[in-house]
């Protein structure tokens, strides 16, 4: 899985690969990272053809569309020329993610292609390499989005919450004082052998979470998605409801007794 | 439908709306309405007593799919077919906007079809020529809904729309809302108080005409302002179940609604004088209550101006509305926006596209 499946191929322009491999575009904005790319994938793997990433959370609703047109000039295809969408479905930010599964839904519909989820935090862990690590974007709220990973294989369900208290329902790291001591046999088991932490949360909360911060890849990068979508593609199989990991529930407070008019 | 034919060299436009609570996707060709979809998430909110910004946002991204498909099938048209995609840019809520704004980026891009970033309010003043025909320039727009109470001068629908005033404190269609509320009724509060309005005796109560006295027409003549009203009536209900006496709440809506009629119109009436126009455009929600029509309509008469007001469906939020503004765009010639346009929650009155 981590050896050089895809090999990303910087000079524009390309030529849209001729037999064999279709055409996918990938989107992801569940981080600050607003990402857009095209690739190609066929029995021997995903090739990377174009991508585009730019690092700003607060303007993923104007960045993203022309980065779509942007990787599909530089990789010389068309809309029409997309055999299927590749979203990153989060958790994340929830404005910004929607803006990436909207896009997506409505690429896909508008060409009555395929579209196909991917978890965002799993392109992380693809990416991270052999062996186990917790993999961690930013939630805000100082929180953080996280899942554990091993071979890039995800272990647990992703969640969010505060970086300590990760650290108490995954059993890593020092327990603060006072906190109630609980790693269970299975986080117990998680812990061991957990080589490192990846992603833009883990370098935010390097000091709490207690683990060596791999550099790279900050974000989830493209390739991961079209890699981990990549065999319902060839595949072909139905598209997928883009249901965004929101994995928070919306602030909303009812109404309190009406306050009185007369004093 | 209007009875005009539709002519095929008239524009093909699609118009997509997230401001609020309502997904709506509407086609027009030309001044024709082919399709208006909305799904709405207003019993999402209802509870809470009004819109949760982040309800309406996950609503719209669950609807926009299925409202378009919708909106397609009733208008009988492809994407492929379709001229331009217009989308409300603003104002509204953040996020809300955002979702509509990125869908019709993701369409227009797949279709290859240009965009246009329009302004909801000028959305709603646009949707009457979809029911009464081209708007005759210039023309006083009375816009009033649930964020907004403005006269506008609207010399041009396409490029030159000014405000004249404005109203300093709540909206109108926020005020039926409040009222509603402190009166027991359902939200949104508009269509409850008009109903109730209907039994009710609306001189029952002398409730004030905010900034319509000399003095405050002096600095605030074509403004308004209901937050004062609003506390007039809670007040009064309050004395009366204080007393425990029960609430007559078809007179306090009857005239709590012809207290914010009165206003509107005697404003709206005055800006057509004094600019020496001879057509009253009325859009927004409230351009939907039954009594501002019959007021608007009475007053206007006497002084030979003509009044358009939509029907009620087209006056609340829905797509018809944006396309409505998008064709007239397009027809005008005005160019399209870039695929990098931003929603902007607090689109100034004077913008009508980006
Ligand atoms: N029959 C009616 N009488 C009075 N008010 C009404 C009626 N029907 C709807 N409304 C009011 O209209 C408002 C909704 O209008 P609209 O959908 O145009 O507002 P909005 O989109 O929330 O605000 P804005 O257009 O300013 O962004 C609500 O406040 C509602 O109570
Ligand atoms: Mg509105």
């Amino acid at each position: 899985m981590f050896e050089n499946r895809y090999r990303l191929r910087p000079a524009p322009p390309f030529r849209v690969p001729v037999g064999g491999g279709v055409l996918i575009v990938v989107v992801d904005s569940a981080t600050p990272a607003v990402t857009a790319a095209l690739a190609s994938v066929d029995d021997t793997g995903v090739e990377l053809l174009a991508a585009s990433v730019t690092v700003d959370a607060r303007a993923h609703g104007e960045l993203l569309a022309p980065a779509v047109t942007s990787v599909l000039a530089k990789g010389g295809a068309t809309p029409k020329d997309l055999d299927a969408v590749v979203a990153g479905l989060g958790p994340g930010p929830f404005t910004g993610l929607r803006v990436g599964l909207v896009t997506a839904a409505a690429l896909a519909d508008s060409l009555n292609i395929p579209a196909y989820g991917v978890c965002s935090l799993d392109a992380l862990g693809w990416a991270a390499g052999p062996g186990r690590v917790l993999v961690a974007t930013d939630a805000r709220r100082k929180e953080i989005y996280w899942a554990v990973y091993e071979d890039g294989v995800r272990l647990t369900d992703p969640a969010v919450g505060k970086p300590a208290d990760v650290l108490l329902s995954y059993g890593a790291g020092p327990l603060s004082a006072g906190a109630d001591p609980r790693p269970e046999p299975h986080a117990a088991r998680l812990l061991d052998g957990t080589r490192a932490a990846v992603g833009d949360g883990a370098h935010r909360y390097a000091d709490i979470l207690g683990l060596p911060v791999l550099d790279e890849p900050r974000y989830p990068p493209a390739a991961g998605f079209a890699a981990l979508a990549a065999d319902r593609v060839r595949d072909r199989m139905p598209t997928e409801p883009l249901t965004p990991l929101y994995l928070r529930r919306p602030d909303a407070v009812l109404p309190g007794e009406r306050k009185p008019a007369l004093r | 439908m209007t009875d005009q034919p539709t002519a095929r060299d008239e524009p093909l436009v699609l118009g997509i709306e997230t401001s609020c609570d309502e997904t709506g996707i509407g086609i027009v060709r030309g001044h024709t309405l082919l399709a208006d979809a909305i799904a709405s998430s207003v019993d999402e909110h209802a509870r809470f007593g009004g819109v949760v910004p982040e309800v309406a946002s996950r609503a719209h991204l669950e609807a926009v799919v299925p409202t378009m498909h919708r909106a397609l099938a009733d208008a009988g048209v492809a994407l492929s077919d379709v001229d331009a995609i217009a989308v409300t840019a603003g104002p509204g809520l953040a996020g809300a906007l955002l979702v509509g704004v990125a869908a019709a980026k993701g369409y227009a891009l797949a279709a290859e079809k240009p965009i246009y970033g329009v302004n909801h309010l000028a959305a709603h003043v646009a949707v009457d020529t979809l029911e009464h025909g081209a708007l005759p320039e210039p023309a006083i727009a009375l816009l009033v809904s649930g964020g907004h109470s403005s006269l506008l001068l609207v010399e041009d629908l396409a490029r030159k729309v000014t405000p004249l005033g404005s109203t300093i404190d709540d909206a109108a269609g926020e005020a039926f809302d409040k009222v509603a509320r402190l009166l027991g009724l359902p939200f949104p509060g508009g269509p409850p108080i008009d109903r109730a309005a209907r039994a009710g005796d609306p001189s029952a109560i002398p409730f004030p005409r905010g900034l319509s006295a000399a003095r405050d027409l002096a600095a605030h003549r074509y403004d308004f302002s209901f937050s004062g009203l609003k506390t007039a009536v809670a007040r009064w209900v309050e004395a009366r179940e204080r007393a425990g006496e029960p609430v007559p709440v078809e007179n306090v809506a009857a005239s709590f609604q012809e207290a914010v009629c009165d206003v509107l119109t005697a404003k709206a009436v005055d800006a057509c004088r004094a600019h020496g126009v001879g057509t009253l455009v009325i859009g927004g929600g409230v351009a939907a209550n039954s009594r501002i029509r019959t007021l608007a309509e009475e007053r206007c008469a006497k002084h030979g101006i003509t009044v358009r007001v939509p029907r009620p469906k087209l006056c609340t939020d829905n797509g018809a509305m944006v396309a409505a503004l998008g064709s007239h765009l397009v027809a005008a010639g005005v160019t399209p926006s870039k695929l990098d346009l931003p929603a902007d929650s607090a689109m100034p009155l004077t913008t009508v596209n980006v």
